[in-house]
């Protein structure tokens, strides 16, 4: 039990860095973007790219099993991420907004989603992936509750980030104009914010947070091209239940779903853990459609 | 010779029936408007329900009802009709876009359904053995593949002929009438959810019968047959071939199949064994930028929706209605 929720709380963590992005595309830009999950695959793997190109060596830090060269790799990856997501909007995204009927978006993302992950796959091949062979051994913490080094690091990590997101979004200009943008456009324009500004930074952000996810799940579970379009469906699920375009709402919600699946596992089988967010979404939904902590532009 | 001509049979039985499920999706989106994520859920749903019911018995599994095929198609259409209920009860009050994510979910969860639920779906094995309707009267296979083409041409025929009188219906206006405008429809007294509603269930229905036909078609039923790249196929058939338009939709599957074969043929014969798998990806790109490209530059497909001038407009008012609805296109 207590093992299941901290590994609830590991997964969660990296739902939740990825849920960031996704509730800022669907609250500002207002399209469910099936895209987003792929940018943590692309992320993911452009680090693992840049480790194999230098033939960096893993050079752990004290008792987890990566060090610089990977967090380096990470820089370049995130900077590579953002790239991939801006060159997309302007290449596509961007001659779409406006013009068409915004499910188009949806759609678009959708044949966006299948290019990029099979992309990856051309490139680095379908098998599954490590960025070390190094084994790491669990430290027990308490009676039947162990855990790796590197899973703390990515929980603390991650909590760090949310903050510094949250800061961002309630104390900068920039964070005010998307949170303006997010609850009405028109008005938001009309007070003379930028638009183009405010999307160009969404992409900016989402990119940035879904290639560290992607990296720190490459970290605690492995890479496979395949590893996004699995998650894609936890991160809506958080998006939503956490109220879309509510950043603080999406890393609960990711909190949520990660220990109500790996919960799950205590009662039903294995293998229909992967259900458990789609169950939990469509009851939400039912129930309480602008989600359990209601968001800027959830529900109707 | 005879090899070939067989080849083709199969080719345009597979085409038939896939036609069936673009038409579905033709309804839901080219007509609705309503962005269904999970094609290939509602596809294994019908094909499941109808093997587990017309399936033989076996004491390992739940299913082997034993039912005639007929009924067995009949129960597999009902099942993803009420699959596609529970999604669009869930969501049609809602964002447009959860409607999309919430068939993605089910089309992942039916996946997973198929892989673990061994002993109602066989697992990875899949269920074999069920039957092929008619099969008995025939003795040479090469005759009953043609036999089953004629029969799947028939059922496509039928859903092509109920769809083009639904969509020229009063039902089909109001169903384009909220499509274009939810606001203006609601205010002339039409429930949008309710039709939108309808119109979901129906196209999950007519999946869930090209579910059935195919269970007929291959006579064992498997996870590897419902991969998601088929969602990914039959949006690009339907979207290449132009949406809102029956006759589009069945164009666009008779090119986008002939051009995954004939991508799956080429790569076979001259790519190294080695690396199939990449090759592989390079064919699913294919269908994604198929996808891309089309939406950017001939959003209205090959075919497109024809442009409804109001059968109560006077004779002196139609060309200009034409001349407005040309510069529009």
């Amino acid at each position: 039990m207590p093992q299941a929720l901290a590994d609830g709380l590991l997964t969660g963590a990296i739902y939740a860095l990825g849920a960031i992005g996704l509730t800022l595309t669907m609250g500002i830009l207002r399209f469910a973007n099936f895209a987003h999950a792929e940018m943590m695959t692309w992320g993911a793997y452009m680090a693992l790219g840049v480790l194999t190109v230098f033939s960096l060596p893993s050079a752990p830090l004290g008792p987890l099993t990566f060090g610089w060269p990977l967090i380096g790799a990470t820089v370049i990856a995130i900077l590579l991420t953002i790239g991939l997501a801006l060159l997309i909007d302007k290449l596509i995204f961007a001659r779409l907004r406006g013009r068409v009927n915004h499910l188009t978006l949806v759609f678009a993302s959708f044949g966006v989603a299948l290019l990029v992950r099979n992309l990856i796959s051309l490139i680095f091949g379908g098998e599954a992936t490590y960025y070390t062979n190094t084994l790491q051994m669990a430290i027990r913490i308490a009676p039947g509750l162990r855990v790796m080094p590197d899973q703390v690091f990515i929980f603390c990590l991650s909590i760090v980030l949310v903050i510094a997101i949250h800061l961002f979004l309630q104390k900068t200009r920039l964070g005010l104009a998307m949170r303006a943008v997010s609850e009405s456009p028109t008005l938001a324009e009309i007070n003379g914010i930028s638009l183009s500004r405010v999307v160009k930074w969404v992409w900016i952000i989402g990119g940035a947070l879904a290639a560290i996810a992607g990296v720190l799940y490459g970290v605690s579970v492995q890479l496979r091209p395949e590893f996004g379009f699995q998650l894609l469906l936890p991160l809506f699920a958080a998006a939503i239940i956490g109220g879309v375009g509510n950043v603080v709402g999406a890393v609960l919600g990711g909190f949520f779903i990660g220990i109500v699946e790996s919960m799950s596992v205590l009662v039903i089988p294995a293998g229909y853990k992967l259900a458990m967010p789609f169950i939990v979404m469509l009851l939400v939904l039912y129930v309480r459609p602008t989600g359990l902590f209601s968001g800027t532009s959830g529900g109707k | 010779m005879v090899g070939i001509a067989l080849y083709i049979v199969f080719f345009l039985t597979v085409v038939s029936i896939y036609a069936i499920i673009v038409m579905g999706l033709n309804l839901q989106w080219g007509y609705t408007g309503l962005f269904n994520a999970g094609v290939v859920g509602f596809f294994a749903i019908g094909a499941y329900g109808t093997a587990i019911l017309s399936g033989p018995d076996n004491v390992r599994l739940i299913g082997g009802f034993e039912l005639p095929y007929f009924i067995g198609v009949i129960g597999g259409i009902l099942i993803a009709a009420a699959a596609g209920l529970i999604v669009a009860l869930a969501t049609l009050k809602l964002r447009e876009e959860y409607l999309a994510i919430a068939t993605f979910g089910i089309s992942i969860s039916i996946q997973l359904v198929a892989l673990n639920f061994a002993s109602l779906t066989g697992g990875a094995n899949g269920l074999v053995g069920l039957p092929r309707p008619f099969y008995q009267f025939f003795t040479e296979p090469s005759v009953y593949s043609v036999f089953f083409l004629c029969l799947v041409l028939v059922f496509a025929a039928v859903v092509y002929v109920a769809l083009e009188r639904a969509v020229r219906s009063p039902w089909g206006r109001v169903l384009r009438a909220i499509r274009e405008d939810v606001t203006a429809a609601r205010s002339l007294g039409k429930n949008p959810t309710m039709i939108r509603l309808q119109s979901f269930v129906l196209g999950s229905a007519i999946m869930g019968l090209a579910g059935g036909l195919y269970v007929g078609f291959i006579g064992f039923v498997s996870p590897i047959d419902f991969l998601p790249i088929l969602t990914f196929q039959i949006w690009a058939m339907l979207i290449v071939g132009g949406s809102g338009n029956n006759r589009g939709a069945v164009l666009g599957c008779l090119i986008v199949w002939g051009l995954w074969t004939a991508s799956g043929y080429v790569i076979s014969n001259l790519v190294p064994p080695g690396f199939q798998s990449r090759a592989g990806a390079l064919q699913a790109m294919l269908i994604g930028s198929v996808i891309v490209l089309t939406l950017l530059f001939r959003p209205r497909g090959l075919i497109g929706e024809e442009d409804v001038i109001s059968t109560h407009a006077g004779a002196s008012a139609t060309p200009a209605l034409q001349a407005d609805a040309a510069e529009k296109g």
